[in-house]
């Protein structure tokens, strides 16, 4: 899975793209895995269920995933736990704040044309860029 | 079958959809993720593609569902209502950037990546919850005193 995959990437895009469609469609929502995700929590009745199912499908389409074709997770990422303990916190805490992350700004919003999610996409793009070009020395 | 469970199962196959587009797209993949963002190194574009896929067919359809009154399965759309580009927004795509960059995972390719079997996705996730509900609470807290 490594190197260019413009057909792959392509694919999986339009993929997405009929997921977040049939979600706001057929329900009225917007697929922000972060928001289904944070709202959870304190979330009750039909307003919990629904998340728990898309939720479940996401986990449930990863174990798939490792049964057919378990080279989608990558090698064995050289990333330390305790840089995945603090990036891990570090996406909560900004998805949360900035109320969205690559599928609901980036997928969802730039389809509706938000100015918010356009916006938030090109920061968290650019300090991800920042981000790596510290981490692995390329400044 | 009741509306409500009709609007569950839609959510689990458009998680499972989900699911599927991310892995095909190599979005599963935390050191293919960072190589979209490493670029002052090798450059690998291919998340461009899976962006521009998705908003490809998203464009379409979110402008048909802002023509209808209802979706499909009724209720109402639950479209956001925030509009501005305030100092929250800014913060908050900021430092998700910084934690993207770190880990390689946004939150929904993370959650996939549980399926995996292996440790770092269940930090990374764990960690992701952390992070939601310490600022909920925190923000919550500064809006009772706002």
């Amino acid at each position: 899975m490594m190197g260019f995959t413009p057909v792959g990437s392509t694919l999986g895009g339009l993929v997405l793209g009929v997921a977040i469609s049939l979600l706001i469609l057929f329900d009225g929502r917007i697929a922000g895995i972060a928001g289904i995700l944070g709202r959870s929590f304190g979330a009750r009745g039909a307003e919990l269920s629904w998340r728990l199912y898309f939720l479940g499908g996401l986990v449930v389409g990863g174990l798939l995933w490792r049964l057919v074709s378990p080279g989608v997770f990558g090698v064995a990422s050289s990333t330390g736990l305790g840089t995945m303990a603090i990036g891990g916190f570090l996406v909560g805490v900004g998805t949360t704040l900035g109320n969205g992350c690559t599928s609901g700004h980036g997928l969802c919003g730039i389809s509706r044309l938000s100015p918010r999610s356009i916006v938030a996409t090109l920061v968290f793009v650019a300090t991800g860029m920042l981000t790596v070009a510290v981490t692995r020395g390329r400044l | 079958m009741s509306n409500e469970k009709k609007k569950n199962v839609l959510a689990a196959i458009c998680g499972l959809l989900f699911a599927f587009g991310l892995g095909l797209g190599g979005m599963t993949n935390p050191l293919k993720v960072q190589a979209f963002l490493d670029v002052l190194g090798k450059w690998d574009p291919s998340l461009l593609f899976v962006m521009g896929g998705g908003i490809a067919v998203g464009f379409w359809t979110f402008r048909a569902a802002k023509r209808r009154a209802h979706p499909f399965l009724g209720g109402d759309f639950g479209w956001p209502r925030a509009t501005r580009i305030d100092a929250q927004l800014l913060a908050g795509a900021a430092i998700f950037g910084v934690g993207w960059g770190l880990t390689g995972y946004c939150p929904g390719p993370a959650l996939v990546a549980l399926g995996a079997g292996r440790i770092a996705p269940v930090v990374a996730v764990s960690s992701m919850v952390l992070g939601m509900l310490a600022t909920q609470a925190v923000t919550r807290r500064r809006g009772e005193h706002a």
